[in-house]
C-alpha cells in the first residue's frame, strides 16, 4: 500500500482500473437495454406491447440485435471517400462515451482503507482529507459533446450520398446553434457554484438545494437543447427517416451503424447524466440508499423522460428549429445569464 | 405554448397503462366473428354437393376467380363437375354466397390461407366440399 508509482499509491491505480471498467460496462449495458426499453416504453404509450419474443418479454432483444448486427454483411460505397468513411463512426462513438471520465456518480466510498471517489478523473486526498477531480469538467463534456458531431458531418460527407451529406449538414448546424443556448443555460450554474469542477457543483447541491430549483429556467432550457444536441426527437432532423432515408447513416450497414446507433443512445445518457449532475443534484437523495443509487435513479428517469418527449411530440420543421435555437432559446438563456449574474452581484452577497 | 405541450405528455403517459391491444397471433388467436368471409365451402346434401351448376357465382363474380363446369349424373340431373375457386384472385366479397339460389357455397371462418406454390391456390371441388 505504501509503493508510489508517480507519487500516487498502488491502490489508485487499481481503484482508477476498476471504475474505468464498472463505468464503460455499464454504460455499455445501458445502451443496449435503452433501445430495449425505448422500444417498450414507446411501445406501451402506443398502446401496443413492443418486443415479446426473443426471451421472457423480448428481454434478450438488444442481444438479438447486436448478433444481428455484428453478421451482416459490411458495404462500403464504390465512390465513398473510404478512410473517413471507415472513421466516421468511432468519431462518433468515442467523443460519446469518453465524456464519462469526468461524471460524479457518486460520493467517495471506502474499500480496506483507501478511499475513492466514484467518479473516474478524481482521487482522495488522504492527507487533506478531499476529492480532487479535474477542475474543468464541464468544460471537457462542452468540449466532448461538440466532437461528436464531426464524426456525423464526416459520415454525410464521406458516405458521397445526397441524403447523407444534407443528414450531415443539418446536424453541424443544428448542433452549433443549440450548444449555445446550451452552454449560456450552464453558465448560469458557474455563477452560483463558482467552480468548474463537477464534484464541487454536486457537492454544493447538498441536502436538495438543487441547481434545478435555483435555475428552472436554466435546467429546462439546458435539457431541451440537450436533446436537439444529440439529435433526438423531436429535434431528430438529421436522421429524419422520411424525408432523408436515416440521414448521415443512409450508407452504413453493419457494425459501423451499430456503432452510431450506440453512439446516439450513450450521447443521451450523458446528457442525462450531465443534467442530474448540474440540475438534480447528482448523487444526493435521501441517504437510506448509497449515493450511486440516487445518481442511477435520477439518470433513468431523465431518460425515460427523453423516450417520453419520443412518444408525443412530431419532428419540427428544420426552420422552425433553426428560429426556436437563435430567436427563443439563445435570448432567453441571454436573459437569465443577466439575471443570475445581477442577483448574485447585489442580493447574495 | 406550454399547456398543450404538457398535455400531450400527460395523453401519452396515460395510454401506457391501458391494456395493450396487440393479438400474439399464432399463440392467441383472434375472435372471429359470425359472418366473417374466410375460405368458401361447398354445402353438402345427401352425400353429394348441393350444387346444380347454375352459372350464377362465376358471374357475378367480380373477381372471375370461379370456374364451374356442368355435367349430367346418373338421374339425368345436372351437377358441376368441375367446381374450382383461384384463390389469389377471389377478394372474399361473399357475392357468390349471396347469389346462390340452393344454398350451396357457403363462407367459413378460416382465414389462414397461406401456401407455398401457386397452384396449391386452386382450390378444387374436393378441397371445398364441406369436411365432415
Amino acid at each position: 500500500m505504501d509503493t508510489l508509482i508517480l507519487g500516487l499509491p498502488v491502490a489508485y491505480y487499481i481503484a482508477m482500473v476498476a471504475k474505468v471498467l464498472v463505468a464503460f460496462v455499464f454504460v455499455l449495458l445501458t445502451v443496449a437495454y435503452a433501445t430495449y426499453a425505448e422500444r417498450k416504453i414507446i411501445g406501451h404509450m402506443q398502446v401496443r406491447l413492443g418486443p415479446m419474443r426473443t426471451g421472457w418479454h423480448g428481454l434478450l432483444q438488444p442481444i438479438a440485435d447486436g448478433v444481428k448486427l455484428f453478421f451482416k454483411e459490411e458495404i462500403v460505397p464504390s465512390q465513398a471517400s473510404k478512410f473517413a468513411f471507415l472513421i466516421a463512426p468511432l468519431v462518433a462513438l468515442i467523443p460519446a462515451f469518453i465524456s464519462f471520465a469526468v461524471i460524479p456518480f457518486g460520493d467517495s466510498v471506502t474499500i480496506g482503507g483507501y478511499t475513492v471517489p466514484l467518479q473516474i478523473a478524481a482521487y482522495y486526498d488522504e492527507a487533506g482529507k478531499q476529492v480532487f477531480d479535474i477542475n474543468v469538467g464541464v468544460l471537457y463534456i462542452l468540449a466532448m459533446a461538440s466532437l461528436g458531431v464531426y464524426g456525423i458531418v464526416l459520415a454525410g460527407w464521406a458516405s458521397n450520398s445526397k441524403y447523407s451529406l444534407l443528414g450531415g449538414l443539418r446536424s453541424a448546424a443544428q448542433m452549433i446553434s443549440y450548444e449555445l443556448a446550451a452552454g449560456l443555460a450552464i453558465i448560469s450554474v458557474f455563477m452560483l457554484s463558482e467552480s468548474l469542477s463537477l464534484h464541487k457543483i454536486v457537492a454544493d447541491q447538498a441536502g436538495g438545494a438543487w441547481y434545478a430549483f435555483k435555475q428552472p429556467f436554466a435546467f429546462i432550457i439546458f435539457f431541451i437543447c440537450s436533446l436537439a444536441e444529440i439529435n433526438r426527437t423531436p429535434f431528430d432532423l438529421p436522421e429524419a427517416e422520411t424525408e432523408l432515408v436515416s440521414g448521415f447513416c443512409t450508407e452504413y450497414s453493419s457494425m459501423k451503424y451499430a456503432m452510431f446507433f450506440m453512439a446516439e443512445y450513450a450521447n443521451m445518457i450523458t446528457v442525462c447524466a450531465v443534467t442530474t449532475t448540474l440540475f438534480l443534484g447528482g448523487w444526493h437523495g435521501p441517504a437510506f440508499l448509497p449515493g450511486w443509487f440516487w445518481f442511477i435513479a435520477k439518470v433513468y428517469f431523465l431518460i425515460f423522460l427523453c423516450m417520453w418527449i419520443r412518444a408525443t411530440y412530431p419532428r419540427y420543421r428544420y426552420d422552425q428549429l433553426m428560429r426556436l435555437g437563435w430567436k427563443v432559446f439563445l435570448p432567453l438563456t441571454l436573459v437569465n445569464v443577466m439575471a443570475t449574474g445581477l442577483w448574485v452581484m447585489f442580493i447574495s452577497k | 405554448m406550454i399547456m398543450p405541450l404538457i398535455k400531450g405528455l400527460q395523453i401519452t403517459i396515460s395510454h401506457m397503462f391501458k391494456k395493450p391491444v396487440t393479438l400474439q397471433y399464432p399463440t392467441e388467436r383472434p375472435d372471429v366473428k359470425p359472418g366473417f368471409r374466410g375460405l368458401h365451402a361447398l354445402n353438402v346434401s345427401h352425400d353429394k354437393a348441393k350444387c346444380v351448376a347454375c352459372y350464377l357465382c362465376p358471374t357475378v363474380c367480380p373477381a372471375k376467380c370461379i370456374t364451374v363446369e356442368a355435367g349430367e349424373d346418373a338421374n339425368h340431373d345436372k351437377y358441376a363437375a368441375k367446381y374450382e375457386i383461384d384463390m389469389l384472385r377471389c377478394i372474399f366479397c361473399g357475392y357468390c354466397v349471396e347469389a346462390c339460389p340452393v344454398d350451396a357455397i357457403r363462407m367459413t371462418e378460416q382465414f389462414e390461407l397461406a401456401n407455398y406454390s401457386r397452384a396449391d391456390f386452386t382450390y378444387t371441388k374436393e378441397r371445398l366440399l364441406e369436411k365432415k
